[in-house]
């Protein structure tokens, strides 16, 4: 049995590490995934209250705690519902069937006698006099979970399947909500004086200088290439240290070349190869082949990253919005050389990261300050050019497509060639915390990997078409050395390769004369994503699509997230003269019983709004000593008056298990976006971001 | 220098230089965490306070240019217990996915909405633009606001 338990029970078997009856009548469920500003916590709640048979108030959720919550890894990948929603399922049916026929037995009845009334217990219509809260024992908590417990059909949910308001909501329209906001005793703040890359050493800093030019008290806090200015008051610290790098002088700063901003520069770099899939198939005369691309982009969250560390009697407490306490604190163990058993990482609310941004850095950062500061809680806080210029970003990708042709003009063979750096460098996958490559040992230099196949893949992510075509490849070229660090970003390579499969496909359709609608029924048998083309294209009148050329365009775009995530498609209408206006979105998505519809409208429509924001928009640039992207105004992203009016519709299977959706709109935006325009132009672009000067070259083509 | 002025309505007197931005004395020595720190360049609007009445970025706004004037942060609208009509109607669209954008996004409605109580979608958008959303609630937002344009207009709470 315990092969097929999801993997978060597998790694906390215990009930105890879940869920807890206390004594004000509340529940505490204990979870290892954390609140992003994705719901997953309003949606554990749910599932355990509708499980348990208790009301939701009733449900309080304590999240990422390496002290008090399960290990579930990070939050990511869209597993929060999937891996973890399952788990609190399990484990919530587990605890009420053990209770249930531990009571049967003392009233010498059958369990199915019995029912639940928010946590109140009754055989038929008489009270028990027992409850959770007076009947549970330690008995019924200390066993292993078995995953024996049948939980409830969907038809008896009263929570899940509802929309419910998101528990951290109120809190954060009214004020304090925030790691940013948390106050501690002995609070000193802190800023860091960045190196440049890993290797730069700091040849000389100008402390005199510095110190007249900002006259506040601040200490200087300096280990190895690491350099903190600390003090009480913000203020001071925050003005050290923006105007510190102009005392700084730094040798051995390694240098990037505009060139190699782009995505194209990653072609023939070296790199790890492999190729999965089908053998070559027979040469066809018949060939198509178009290349896509996009470029490195940043999670650009809007809150610059901060911690909060403290360092007392041999203890290290760290609060953090990472994504993940546990891989964090195996990190600050191995970076700072102390036992993991005497570090307690707790999570605290930040602003949205979409994958790994500096959160886990900036954590690091505290917790080098506090082990110089003992008994101090050292607070950290990200400058927003710190943000933008040392957070890790979502890699370039540049995507080949091939397809060998039937005499239908239908693929029958079909290979992508993807040339990316990796997609995933947590210090748990080959990757370095920024601050230990400053440190007087700094760790060996990356080993660049990439998400294997089995949990999705990161630049092979979605690679594979879905479509009928009997020979599928995928030939993965891993570069090794990328100008910058990269790392998670929403999606990994779904974006860029979904981009590139359905545009493609409109390309292809063209060229066999079809309606791309048409085109992809005739090659396509998975129900489910046909009924959301068909949905789609039904809601946004498909049929009355224009001509090319007119400066209005509809396109439209599909997948199903890692291949087998929730499907999503997506139709945009677009106007175009020298730049792209998004007029309006249709979205269709499947993720089988969804726990709480209005979070999953939000995870849907928000992913079309970055995703759109990441296609018109959005591009980090570099040159010289680093990024040079480092404020909105060089990194840009959609404003509200850019902001379309989305018409998202969920269709309901309440009966399928639950798939991942916070990413699954991704690809399909961007898809739909490069179909319009290409139905707008006449001409395609295939290279993001789709800025004036690139629709002004398509347009002169 | 001491320096006095008006914050959600009560008097206050701090002591700061005349630099310190508006943003580090309000969280660090009045408490109010409300008004967030998003770029410390005008450019991203989580920082938004209202200076007697007037939408402006605290996070370069210095303490010396506001002495004797009045300051409305987001604690000054409401609270989770008793929230102003704009937060209520954030809560009842789930107007937001991280939030932390959300308190300067109110305060540029609520500058709104004081003068001109039945905005446009189109003036909702003007008032909004200078602030940013990473998460890409807006089309919720824009609801809020105009659900709260509503309920303002209809006499229910202040």
């Amino acid at each position: 049995m315990s092969d097929t338990l999801p993997l978060s029970i597998q790694n906390n078997r215990r009930i105890e590490k879940w869920l807890r009856f206390e004594s004000d009548r509340t529940v505490r469920l204990a979870v290892g995934k954390v609140e992003l500003g994705q719901g997953n916590v309003t949606a554990l709640a749910q599932i355990a209250a509708d499980e348990l048979d208790v009301d939701l108030q009733r449900i309080a959720v304590l999240s990422g705690d390496t002290e008090e919550a399960p290990d579930e890894g990070q939050t990511t990948g869209s597993q929060s519902i999937e891996v973890s929603g399952r788990s609190v399922r399990l484990v919530s049916a587990e605890l009420r069937a053990r209770v249930l026929d531990r009571l049967a037995q003392r009233l010498n009845c059958s369990p199915a006698e019995l029912t639940v009334e928010d946590g109140v217990f009754r055989r038929g219509d008489a009270p028990t006099g027992h409850d959770y809260w007076n009947f549970a024992s330690a008995d019924d908590f200390a066993r292993d979970i078995e995953g024996t417990a049948t939980p409830k059909p969907h038809t008896a949910y009263r929570y899940v399947g509802k929309p419910m308001p998101r528990r951290d909501l109120p809190a954060k329209v009214s004020g304090a909500a925030f790691v940013h906001d948390m106050v501690r005793p002995d609070l000193l703040h802190a800023r860091v004086l960045r190196q440049p890359c890993r290797g730069a050493r700091l040849a000389s800093l100008d402390e005199a200088a510095l110190r007249r030019a900002e006259r506040g008290e601040f200490r200087v806090v300096r280990v190895g290439e690491f350099v903190a200015f600390v003090g009480s008051d913000e203020t001071v610290v925050q003005r050290a240290a923006a105007i510190a790098p102009l005392h700084a002088k730094w040798d051995n700063v390694a240098q990037i070349a505009p060139v190699q901003q782009e995505a194209a520069w990653l072609v023939g770099q070296p790199s790890s190869d492999r190729v999965l899939g089908d053998d070559a198939s027979p040469s066809a005369t018949n060939m198509a082949t178009a290349s896509y691309s996009r470029p490195y982009v940043a999670h650009a969250s809007i809150a610059p990253s901060c911690a909060l560390a403290e360092y007392r009697n041999g203890r290290l407490s760290v609060w953090s919005h990472t994504q993940g306490v546990y891989p964090l604190r195996t990190a600050l163990a191995n970076v700072l050389g102390i036992a993991q058993d005497a570090i307690t990482v707790r999570h605290a609310h930040g602003a949205g990261c979409y994958g790994h941004n500096g959160a886990d850095d900036v954590a690091v950062d505290a917790a080098v300050i506090a082990q110089q500061i003992p008994g101090h809680c050292i607070r950290v806080q990200w400058r927003r050019e710190e943000e933008f210029g040392f957070e890790p970003l979502g890699s370039a990708m540049h995507v080949t497509l091939r397809a060998a042709l039937n005499d239908e003009r239908k693929p029958l063979d079909w290979t992508a060639e993807i040339w990316s750096a990796t997609h995933v460098q947590r210090p748990s996958s080959g990757g370095n915390m920024l601050t230990h490559e400053a440190l007087p040992t700094p760790p060996p230099d990356p080993r660049p990997t990439d998400p294997p196949e089995a949990n999705g893949g990161g630049g092979t992510r979605n690679a594979f078409v879905l479509y009928d075509v009997p020979v599928k490849r995928v030939v993965h070229h891993l570069v090794l050395r990328a100008p910058v660090r990269t790392s998670a970003l929403r999606g990994l390579g779904a974006l860029p390769n979904v981009f590139a499969i359905e545009c493609f496909m409109d390309e292809l359709a063209e060229r066999a004369g079809v309606d791309p609608v048409e085109y992809r029924l005739s090659m396509l048998s998975d129900p489910r994503a046909r009924r959301l083309i068909e949905n789609i294209a039904q809601r946004c009148n498909w049929s009355a699509r224009g001509p090319a050329g007119s400066g209005r365009g509809l396109g439209l775009g599909w997948a199903r997230y890692k291949n087998r995530a929730a499907y999503a498609a997506v139709a945009v209408e677009v106007e175009v003269d020298q730049e792209v206006r998004l007029r309006r979105v249709w979205c269709a998505a499947d993720a089988g019983l969804v726990i709480n519809p209005d979070g999953a409208r939000n995870q849907l429509e928000g992913g079309i709004v970055q995703a759109a924001s990441m296609t018109l928009k959005e591009q980090v640039r570099m040159e010289g000593d680093g990024i040079t992207s480092l404020d909105w105004v060089g990194y840009p992203i959609m404003r509200f008056s850019e902001v379309p009016e989305i018409d998202t519709e969920i269709i309901h299977a309440p009966d399928l298990p639950t798939l991942g959706m916070g990413e699954c709109t991704f690809g399909p935006t961007a898809a739909a976006i490069g179909n319009a325009v290409a139905h707008a132009l006449g001409t395609r672009v295939r290279d993001m971001p789709f800025t004036r000067e690139r629709i002004e070259a398509a347009l002169l083509k | 220098m001491d320096i006095a002025l008006t914050v959600n309505g009560n008097p206050v007197r701090v002591t700061a230089l005349e630099t310190t931005p508006l943003l580090d004395v309000l969280r660090n020595q009045l408490d109010l965490k409300g008004a967030r720190y998003g770029c410390g360049l005008e450019q991203c609007g989580s920082c938004m306070v209202l200076l007697d009445g007037e939408p402006i970025y605290a996070c370069s706004r210095e303490i010396g240019t506001v002495a004797g004037r009045s300051i409305t942060t987001i604690e000054g609208l409401g609270s989770v217990a008793q929230p102003h009509p704009l937060q209520q109607a954030f809560l009842d669209e789930q107007a937001g996915q991280c939030g932390y954008c959300l308190s300067g996004i109110v305060i540029s409605a609520k500058a709104l909405l004081d003068r001109n109580p039945s905005p446009s979608r189109a003036d909702i958008v003007e008032a909004l633009d200078k602030n940013l959303c990473r998460c890409g609630a807006h089309p919720r937002i824009l609801r809020a606001v105009e659900k709260a344009a509503a309920m303002l207009r209809g006499g229910k709470g202040v």
